[in-house]
């Protein structure tokens, strides 16, 4: 098997001028929404907060949390992509293609159903707990015994298990009168994002990550393939089912937050490979960057056109993606 | 020739089932709010009942159990040559995203049109027929591959893809609604059965009397399509061109029918399936058990949502993916081809 590590672009230069995107993209972010706020105002509401201010208030309450989360979830979702593609050597594997993120709703629409008020920490946990039990499902049935995670088994395991599980989560909501919440979590927005989540969701999500980097290069030399990874003396069962929980626990963290978000971790780790090469020492974090870009940016175009849902604005990029990889036939990594 | 044994078989099941759909029909509109006990049921359906019994038949529950069963029939013999054409034994409208692209089009239908209470029934299978060839083309455009032809896995694949998508357009679309407009839009996504009156009937039953009997026409081509490439092509079919006519009729078929009920999935894949378990894959013999089975399977669900809860109902669509993917699942699980 030939090495694929041909660098299009060197990984220092494309990493800062993600990173660079990044900031603006936050700070168009921040700058833009119903209400007219200038950028000297921003500063002060950072650096000089006046609780008196409405307009700091926007700015703290609202629109920075509102942010974090957007880049926070866009990280998850992205890194949670790139593991799964790795451990599927499957280029059209999504946390939500998956049934990570239905498995996530539903249990999040059991929890709802069973006490409304509950912590966020408890949340991210039945979060978790719902995306191990749809990803489970999806890659037992997916997974084919001629030859291992075929995509199209996969996908259609994936919408299979993910139509089941909507219907029971709407299920649950007709019974327990909940539905109002449920539309949330099925449609996908930052809006709501508090401090509080994000006092728990951006420790784990950067643990996560991290570790996601330390093991960077095993994941490489997983994507070799099983025989080459076995030879080299890597343990593959316990890389793959490590790095398959630490993917849905960052799935179900961004669940928690924001409802059902696809496609983004099906674009970005494809982007990423595309711009330094397969090594996931660089693809990771390139891609925990651009992933914070592009939720970002969905939820200022979501927010500036009246609130539509994000999920909805990422679909409709993330699609013609989809399509495009299936045209070219890209089916393994 | 059709083995005579099969033939008898055929008919033995087809009675069975008729006898089964006719209890399911009598559970389904014996139950609900007013409970309307057996034997009144029975009287007024040979016309000798009360006014009241009459009336409450003959004005809500017959129109909407009609449309429930023809529904039931477009869906199963819809996903039957779904299925035949691309020789996939788990595609249907739903998990092609065919059901998605009609409620598009309506959604879109509403967000712009002027609509008109009196045709409005009549315009909206319309509509929905529209945007699922619509979508129907466009997975037959992308899955089609120069030299090759269209590719089945490929298929499945851009359905699963082109659905997630216009759903997403739809939700996005409902933040233009006002209450009314999103919470039917909302209903009908999950599959609720609104249908009820007989202008409905008369809506729907034309496109049913025309499509299911052309397609009992076509079966001798379907089963020559559901053979190898090969084979089609060297008896003489233009291969790609009758795939593309019947998907065309049978995306219309399914597509008419979530007009009048509501998204709903699965059937199509259950019905064909428990057919071809009886009678194996010949068209002639599986298609009337896989109405039949279609029709059944879409009263029970509908009718476990109307009596599950004390208060208020599950959309039929939910019961039936509730029921259905789970099958859906076991099928994978058990085939290895794919």
């Amino acid at each position: 098997m030939e090495l694929k590590n041909k660098i299009p672009f060197h990984f220092s230069i494309i990493f800062t001028i993600a990173c660079i995107i990044l900031v603006i993209t936050f700070w168009i972010s921040i700058v833009y929404g119903s209400a007219d706020i200038n950028t000297s105002t921003i500063l002060n509401a950072v650096f000089n907060y006046d609780p008196e201010d409405v307009n700091h208030n926007i700015i703290i309450d609202v629109r920075i949390p509102r942010d974090i989360g957007a880049l926070l979830v866009g990280v998850a979702l992205a890194v949670s992509g790139a593991g799964i593609q790795s451990v599927t050597r499957n280029s059209l594997a999504d946390p939500s293609l998956i049934g990570l993120n239905s498995g996530a709703a539903l249990m999040l629409a059991l929890t709802y159903a069973v006490s409304p008020v509950i912590t966020f920490p408890l949340l991210i946990l039945t979060g978790f707990i719902g995306a191990m039990l749809g990803g489970t499902m999806v890659l037992m049935i997916g997974r084919s015994r001629k030859d291992g995670f075929n995509p199209v088994r996969l996908i259609l395991a994936g919408a299979a298990v993910s139509a089941l599980l909507s219907a029971a989560s709407q299920a649950i909501a007709l019974y327990f009168r909940l539905n109002q919440s449920l539309i949330f979590w099925s449609s996908g927005g930052v809006s709501g994002t508090t401090w509080q989540q994000l006092y728990t969701g951006i420790p784990v999500v950067a643990i996560i990550v991290v570790i996601f980097i330390l093991i960077s290069g095993q994941l490489s030399i997983l994507n070799l393939g099983e025989s080459i990874a076995k030879g080299l003396g890597q343990n593959v069962k316990l890389i793959r089912a490590g790095t398959m929980l630490l993917s849905m626990l960052l799935a179900g963290i961004s669940v928690a937050i924001v409802g059902q978000i696809a496609f983004v971790g099906l674009m970005v780790p494809h982007i990423s490979r595309f711009l330094v090469g397969t090594d996931y020492k660089k693809v990771i974090p390139l891609t925990a960057v651009l992933g914070g870009c592009l939720v970002v940016s969905a939820d200022t175009v979501a927010r500036l056109m009246g609130e539509a849902p994000v999920s909805a604005i990422i679909s409709f990029i993330g699609v013609p993606y989809f399509l495009y990889l299936i045209k070219k036939g890209g089916r393994t990594i | 020739m059709i083995d005579s044994k099969l033939k008898r078989k055929q008919i033995i099941v087809c009675s069975v089932l008729l006898v089964l759909l006719f209890l399911a029909v009598t559970w389904s509109i014996t139950s609900g709010e007013y409970k309307m006990d057996l034997s009144a049921y029975l009287k007024t359906l040979i016309g000798q009942g009360e006014f009241k019994d009459n009336l409450i038949l003959m004005e809500f529950r017959m129109p909407r159990m009609l449309i429930t069963l023809l529904a039931g029939m477009a869906l199963s013999m819809s996903g039957a040559i779904i299925q035949s054409i691309t020789k996939n034994p788990l595609a249907e409208s739903g998990i092609l995203g065919i059901n998605a692209g009609g409620g598009f089009a309506i959604t879109v239908f509403i967000v712009i049109g002027q609509v008109n209470p009196n045709t409005f029934i009549y315009v909206l299978p319309l509509i929905s027929a529209a945007g699922g060839i619509l979508t129907a083309l466009l997975i037959f455009l992308f899955s089609y591959n120069k030299g090759k032809g269209i590719s089945p896995a490929n298929m499945v694949l851009i359905g699963v893809g082109l659905s997630a998508a216009l759903s997403g357009g739809s939700i996005t679309m409902m933040r233009k609604f006002n209450e009314d407009q999103a919470e039917f839009i909302a209903a009908w996504m999950a599959g609720n059965i609104w249908g009820d009156e007989w202008s409905f009937v008369l809506a729907f039953l034309p496109w049913i009397l025309i499509i299911i009997p052309f397609l009992f026409f076509k079966s001798s081509s379907l089963n020559i399509i559901n053979t190898n490439d090969q084979t089609a092509k060297s008896l003489g079919m233009n291969l790609d061109k009758e795939r593309l006519i019947l998907l065309i009729i049978s995306v219309i078929l399914s597509s008419v029918a979530v007009a009048v009920v509501g998204s709903i999935g699965f059937i199509g894949l259950m019905g064909p399936h428990i057919a071809k378990s009886f009678v194996g894959p010949r068209h002639q013999l599986f298609m009337p058990i896989a109405l039949l089975t279609g029709a059944f399977l879409l009263v029970i669900a509908d009718t476990i949502g109307q009596t599950v809860l004390s208060i208020g109902t599950i959309p039929a669509g939910i019961v039936v993916a509730i029921i259905g993917a789970p099958y859906f699942l076991y099928l994978m699980y058990k085939t290895n081809s794919i």
